[in-house]
C-alpha cells in the first residue's frame, strides 16, 4: 500500500494529469476534488514503488497492510541522475540511505526515468 | 478522473482509426526492444505500440529486477544451454525456439547494456555472474531505459490503450482494438502485420494473500492474458498451458529467492533446522535439484508437519546483509519494508519462504502461443515474443529481447511496405464497441462487478483446478467441476457493471482471465500424467509417463461453438 502525505502532495499543479497517475502500472491514481492525489485501492496496490519514484514532492511512501505484518515502516525514494536513493523509515523512526546505481550516461542524451509529460508528446 | 465520473452513453466514447505498417501489442520488455530493433532496421517502416499502462513503468519489469537470468557466461554454449533447459522441464520443451533464444542472449544484453543499463564487472571487466547463465545487474531503471529507446526510436507510443480484440477477417489479422482509458476512445488500428507481446497471466487463482494485500503478487497483477484470449477467439493454437508456474518466494511479500539462494548461497531448512534438500530428497537431486522439486519438496515438509521452511541467511556479515537490502531495493523493495517492519532488533537469519498461486506464462514456464522458429503464429499477419510465446522456458527478460528482434527480423521479410491493408469490416468495428462499452449500461439489481467475478473466478480454480489450498494438486473431477463452475461464470458476463473507465477495463480483463482458465482447465484434464510436480500434479495419474505423455499438449478454440479442442504434437 502507499501513503500519500497530502500536506507534501500539490496536485502536480495546472499538469494534464498528475506524475503519479501518469506512472502506476495500475491505473489506481488519480487527483481528487481537492486536487491531491488519491487511491482508489489499496488492496489493488503491487506496492511496485514506481508513484514514490515518479512524485517530484517526495509526498508519497510504500507501506505494508497490517494483513502482512504491517508496523508502520516506510520507504520513500528519490531520483538523481545516475542513481535511485532510497530512505527506510523503521519503526522508531531510524532512517537507513541506500544509493543505488541505476543508469549509466553512455550516449549524453538525457536521463530516462528524469524526463517526465514533456517527453511523451513527441 | 474523479472517482465517481459516470458515462452514461455510448457518444461520449469517440472513435479514432489509424493506420500503421507494424502494430506492437503491449510495450513491456519484448515490446519495446520491438520497437527499437525495427526502426533500427527499417527506419522508414511505421510503427505504432499500443500499451496499456505507461511504457515507462508497465509490465513485468515495472518495479526493476536485479539479475539477467539467460545469459552465456564463459563456458556455457547454446547446446548446454537448451539441454540445460530440456533437463529442467521433464523433456518437454520446444528446442528448436530455445536454440534460437541462446544463440542470441549476448548480443541483446549487450546492446541494452549500451543503451545505460549497468551492469556489474569483476576486476578483469568480464560481468559477475551470479550462477552459471546469469549475471548480476543494477536493474532498477531497466524498464525506463527500455522505454526510452522505444521513444527515441520514432515509434508512435499509444499510452494506456487497452488492447481489446485483434482485426480478423476469418483468415488474417490485420491490426486491433483498444480502449483509451484517458481519452474515453475506441481505436481501431489496422497494421500489415501484429506483433503481440502482452505477457502471461495473473490473477486466475486466488493469492497468497487476500483483500487489503491481494494484489502483493509475483507476477505483474495487469498482465491477465489478454494477449491469450485475443488469441484463442480468434483460433490461434496455444502451447503447454498446463505447465503453469509456481514461484518459491519469501512469503507474504513475494520476494524473490534465487536473490538468497544464488545470490548469498542460503540454504533451504525446515522448522527443525535440516537443510531438507540434501537431507531428504536426495531422491529428487538434493540441493542440485529442478526448480518445481525446490517448491515441491517445500510442501512435502509442510505436509509431513515440518514446515514453515525457511532460506538460511544467518551466515551474512552486516555489511552482506546491507548489500541484500541493495539488491532487493532495485527488485522487489516490499521484502526491505518487511524486514524493517519487524523491528530492527529482530535479526535477519531466516527468511520464510512458500509457493505462489500458479501463473500462466511462457518467460519462467511454457505456456503460450505455439510458433514456428520465426516467431509466426498460426494466424496468418500475427506474430508473437516474450512471455506470451509458449514451449520456450527459462528464457526471461533477455530472451523476450532475443524474440522480439527475431519476430521483427521475420515481420520485415514478410510484409511489403507498399501493400495495402485489408478493409476492416465497418459491421465488426461496431460489434466490437458494442461488447466493450456493453458493462456501462448494466445497472439493474443482478448486475456484478469485475470484483465480485475475481473472487468466484479464483474460488473456483483454488479449489478445484490446483491452487494453493489443495497444495497445487488437481484430479479428473475437480477438473470436470472447474470446467462446469466457469462455463456457468460465462453465463454472468453479460451482468457486468462499470461506472467509469477503470471500471470497464477491469470488466474487459475478467472477461480475458475467464476465457484463459477455460484453455487452462482443458490442458489440465487431457495431460493425464504427472509430469512437473506442483506444476501439474495429477493425483489420479500420480507418475511421470514418457511412453504416452513426452508430448505437447495444444490447443484451439473454435471460432464459432467456442468449444476448445485439444491437439497432441509430438516432441520436435
Ligand atoms: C516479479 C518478476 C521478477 C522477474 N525477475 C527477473 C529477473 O530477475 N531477471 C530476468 O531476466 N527476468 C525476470 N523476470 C522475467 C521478465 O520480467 C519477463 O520475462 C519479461 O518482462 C517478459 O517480457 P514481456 O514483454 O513478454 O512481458 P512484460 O514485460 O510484462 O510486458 C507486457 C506488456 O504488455 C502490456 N499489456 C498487457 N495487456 C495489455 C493490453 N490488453 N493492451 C496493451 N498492453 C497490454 C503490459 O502493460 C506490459 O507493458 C521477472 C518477472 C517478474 C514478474
Ligand atoms: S505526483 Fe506527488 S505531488 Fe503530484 S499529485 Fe502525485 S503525490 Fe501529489
Ligand atoms: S506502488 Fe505501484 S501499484 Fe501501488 S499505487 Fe504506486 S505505482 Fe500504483
Amino acid at each position: 500500500m502507499i501513503y500519500i502525505d497530502k500536506n507534501v502532495c500539490n496536485g502536480c499543479g495546472k499538469s494534464k494529469e498528475t506524475m503519479c497517475e501518469r506512472i502506476c502500472p495500475g491505473d489506481l491514481l488519480f487527483r481528487n476534488n481537492d486536487k491531491k492525489a488519491d487511491i482508489r485501492d489499496q488492496g489493488a496496490c503491487w506496492v511496485c514503488a514506481a508513484c514514490v519514484k515518479a512524485c517530484p514532492r517526495h509526498a508519497i511512501e510504500l507501506k505494508l497492510p497490517l494483513q502482512i505484518g504491517g508496523n508502520g515502516a516506510s520507504l520513500n525514494a528519490r531520483v538523481s541522475k545516475g542513481e535511485t536513493i532510497w530512505a527506510l523509515k523503521d519503526l522508531k523512526g531510524n532512517v537507513e540511505e541506500f544509493k543505488i546505481k541505476s543508469w549509466v550516461d553512455r550516449d549524453k542524451e538525457g536521463c530516462p526515468a528524469l524526463i517526465s509529460e514533456k517527453a511523451d508528446k513527441v | 478522473m474523479p472517482l465517481n465520473e459516470i458515462v452514461l452513453d455510448m457518444d461520449k466514447v469517440k472513435i479514432t482509426r489509424l493506420k500503421t505498417d507494424v502494430l506492437i501489442v503491449g510495450g513491456g520488455a519484448a515490446g519495446c526492444f520491438a520497437a527499437s530493433e525495427l526502426k533500427l532496421n527499417a527506419p522508414n517502416c511505421d510503427c505504432i505500440v499500443m500499451e496499456k499502462a505507461h511504457i515507462d513503468r508497465s509490465g513485468c519489469l515495472a518495479m526493476g529486477i536485479n539479475a539477467i537470468n539467460a545469459y552465456l557466461n564463459p563456458g556455457e554454449t547454446p547446446d548446454s544451454f537448451v539441454a540445460y533447459i530440456k533437463n529442467e522441464f521433464m523433456g518437454v520443451v520446444r528446442e528448436d525456439l530455445l536454440y534460437s533464444i541462446a544463440e542470441g542472449l549476448n548480443s541483446v544484453v549487450h546492446e541494452v547494456e549500451g543503451w545505460g543499463l549497468p551492469i556489474e564487472k569483476d576486476r578483469n571487466g568480464y560481468y559477475k555472474m551470479r550462477g552459471k547463465r546469469s549475471i548480476r545487474i543494477h536493474g532498477e531503471r531497466l524498464k525506463p531505459i527500455l522505454a526510452e529507446r522505444a521513444k527515441r526510436s520514432g515509434a508512435k507510443i499509444l499510452n494506456r490503450v487497452v488492447a481489446t480484440n485483434f482485426i480478423f477477417d476469418g483468415e488474417r489479422v490485420s491490426g486491433a482494438y483498444g480502449f483509451g482509458i484517458r481519452d474515453m476512445t475506441f481505436y481501431v488500428i489496422e497494421a500489415k502485420a501484429v506483433l503481440v507481446a502482452t505477457g502471461g497471466a495473473s490473477r486466475i487463482y486466488k493469492p497468497n494473500n487476500e483483500g487489503s494485500a491481494r494484489n502483493l503478487m509475483w507476477y505483474s497483477p495487469w498482465n491477465v492474458g489478454t494477449g491469450y484470449a485475443m488469441g484463442t477467439r480468434i483460433g490461434a493454437e496455444m502451447t503447454c498451458f498446463e505447465n503453469r508456474f509456481v514461484a518459491l518466494r519469501v512469503k507474504d511479500v513475494n520476494a524473490p529467492t534465487g536473490t538468497l539462494a544464488l545470490g548469498v548461497g542460503a540454504k533451504q531448512i525446515n522448522a527443525i533446522g535440516e537443510s531438507y534438500l540434501s537431507e531428504r530428497y536426495e531422491c529428487f537431486g538434493g540441493r542440485k535439484c529442478v526448480t518445481p522439486y525446490r517448491l515441491y519438496a517445500t510442501i512435502l515438509e509442510d505436509k509431513a508437519g515440518r514446515g514453515p521452511c525457511y532460506l538460511d541467511i544467518s551466515h551474512l556479515s552486516d555489511r552482506e546483509r546491507r548489500k541484500l537490502k541493495e539488491d532487493f531495493l532495485s527488485m522487489n523493495p516490499s521484502i526491505v519494508l518487511l524486514w524493517a517492519d519487524e523491528g530492527l532488533d529482530k535479526k535477519l537469519s531466516c527468511v520464510e519462504i512458500c509457493g505462489t498461486e500458479p501463473f500462466i506464462e511462457g518467460g519462467h514456464s511454457e505456456a503460450g502461443y505455439w510458433v514456428d522458429v520465426d516467431r509466426r503464429t498460426t494466424i496468418k499477419g500475427l506474430y508473437a515474443a516474450g512471455d506470451i510465446t509458449g514451449g520456450s522456458p527459462k528464457k526471461y527478460a533477455s530472451g523476450a529481447w532475443v524474440e522480439a528482434r527475431i519476430s521483427i527480423k521475420t515481420i520485415l521479410a514478410d510484409i511489403n511496405l507498399n501493400g495495402k491493408i485489408r478493409a476492416v469490416d465497418e459491421s465488426d468495428i461496431q460489434n466490437e464497441l458494442q461488447r466493450i462499452t456493453a458493462p456501462f449500461y448494466n445497472h439493474n439489481q443482478n448486475s456484478v462487478t469485475a470484483r465480485e467475478m475475481e473472487e468466484r473466478l479464483q474460488k473456483v480454480m483454488d479449489e478445484y483446478a490446483g491452487g494453493i489450498s489443495t497444495n497445487y494438486e488437481l484430479n479428473d473431477k475437480r477438473l470436470r467441476l472447474a470446467r462446469d463452475l466457469l462455463n456457468e461464470l460465462l453465463g454472468h458476463l453479460e451482468f457486468l457493471r462499470a461506472e467509469n473507465s477503470y471500471e470497464l477495463v477491469g470488466c474487459l480483463e475478467i472477461i480475458d482471465r475467464i476465457e484463459v482458465a477455460q484453455v487452462l482447465v482443458e490442458h489440465l484434464f487431457h495431460r493425464r500424467e504427472t509430469r512437473w510436480p506442483c506444476y501439474q500434479t495429477r493425483i489420479d495419474f500420480p507418475d511421470r509417463d514418457d511412453r504416452f505423455w513426452l508430448k505437447y499438449v495444444n490447443s484451439v478454440r473454435d471460432t464459432s461453438s467456442g468449444k476448445i479442442k485439444i491437439i497432441k504434437r509430438n516432441l520436435q
